[in-house]
């Protein structure tokens, strides 16, 4: 159910300062980052880093790692691969959710608010729980399903025009950032899958190889697990990579539709 | 002392309103308020079939100022509910989906249904005579 007002011991509360002392210039940005330590009774907070941006990378993530080695080590995130391709730093950035590797602090106007992402259960700081999404994930199936034995002398090939129908499916590297940005998936993210394990189920269905079709429709035929998504598009919208789950779905909620 | 449980992230409270989302949230609001909108009719028909007292109650109540507010709300309603409906046809049918023309197209359900609502009270008005007698006004 929608539930519009955060539980008592998950409102965030003012936190510290951290002024930039001796900066050596007036390039100053404001990081107003979410910290919750479970180790202590408290509620969440919001900390403000003052950043000297002569001395700092480009990006949203360069920052984070500056503000943990020179300022406050006590800072948790998640990163890997700092390009864009591990999903690990996913976050939600001045509104938004975004991969902080990629996000480009010019880009955001004023001060730079951080949140983990949104309505998820929080371990520490900006790293929030995944177990329930990747088990959504694993719940698809997300792997060759065939009957008929493979060829003993190649793969199993496809066309260039079979292939083609998985760009904009395969890239998904899935960071969570479209699922999380997802009202539906904030009110009923128990039963319904999310944008994110919805365009992976759907790379499966596109796949020419792909033997078990009848039986993935099947499967999500349901009406939590696909058609709680009521095509609001914030998942598009968000998405890091540019990849279109809305129109996955779309595709889906068709294919469930057209086969009756 | 029980511990602190895991704080549940800030969801509405930070996301950014966008074109997608609250176009969406008008929908559904709308849809709401067809739903309430539909009992006023319901009560509007049975005024009439009540005989005059009641009829003239409730032309009163209707014709209040907040009457007045209401029922240009819910035509508002209509015809907003009736574009971006159409638009969430469309999307049915998997097109119009890359997020170009998701904005594309709601700024045009969005304008649409402003014309829709404006011709509709621009009709209405003018068969009831008020727009005449309001430009005698403006000339003379």
């Amino acid at each position: 159910m929608a539930q519009f007002v955060l539980p008592i011991q998950s409102r965030v509360k003012e936190g510290m300062t951290f002024k930039a002392e001796g900066a050596s210039s007036e390039n100053i940005k404001r990081f107003k980052i979410y910290r919750w330590n479970p180790e202590t009774e408290d509620n969440p907070r919001i900390d403000t880093y003052e950043v000297d941006m002569d001395s700092c990378g480009p990006m949203v993530l360069d920052a984070l790692i500056k503000i943990k080695e020179e300022i406050d080590p006590t800072l948790a995130f998640r990163r890997s691969c700092r390009e864009g391709i591990c999903g690990s730093c996913a976050m939600n950035i001045d509104g938004t959710n975004t991969l902080a590797c990629t996000k480009p602090i010019a880009e955001i106007k004023g001060d730079v608010r951080i949140y983990p992402l949104p309505h998820m259960e929080v371990v520490k700081d900006l790293i929030p729980e995944m177990t329930h999404f990747y088990a959504q994930y694993a719940s698809i199936k997300p792997w060759l399903q065939t009957e008929t034995p493979a060829p003993p002398d190649r793969e199993r090939l496809q066309s260039k025009e079979d292939r083609l129908k998985l760009d904009g499916l395969y890239e998904c590297i899935l960071c969570a950032c479209c699922s999380t940005s997802c009202p539906s998936y904030w009110w009923n993210g128990d039963r319904y899958l999310g944008p994110a394990t919805l365009l992976q189920a759907y790379r499966w269905i596109a796949d020419s190889r792909d033997e078990a079709t009848g039986e993935r429709l099947d499967e999500l035929d349901d009406a939590f697990k696909v058609f709680r998504c009521h095509t609001i598009m914030n998942c598009t919208r968000t998405c890091p990579k540019g990849l279109n789950p809305g129109l996955a779905i779309a595709e889906i909620k068709k294919q469930l539709v057209l086969r009756k | 002392m029980p511990k602190h449980p895991r704080p549940l992230s800030p969801h509405l409270q930070v996301y950014r309103p966008q074109l997608t989302s609250v176009l969406s949230v008008f929908h559904r609001g709308t849809g709401g308020a067809l739903s309430v909108a539909s009992v006023i009719l319901i009560y509007w028909l049975w005024a009439v079939s009540a005989g005059p007292q009641a009829y003239a109650t409730a032309q009163g109540l209707l014709h209040s100022w907040f009457g007045v507010l209401v029922v240009v709300g819910i035509s508002g309603s209509i015809f907003y509910h009736l574009c971006t409906g159409v638009r969430h046809l469309v999307w049915d049918t998997a097109c119009g989906l890359d997020i170009r023309s998701v904005y594309r197209s709601g700024g045009i359900a969005l304008f649409i249904a402003l014309l829709l609502t404006l011709a509709f009270w621009f009709v209405a008005l003018w068969s009831v005579g008020l727009i005449q007698s309001l430009w005698k006004g403006v000339l003379s």
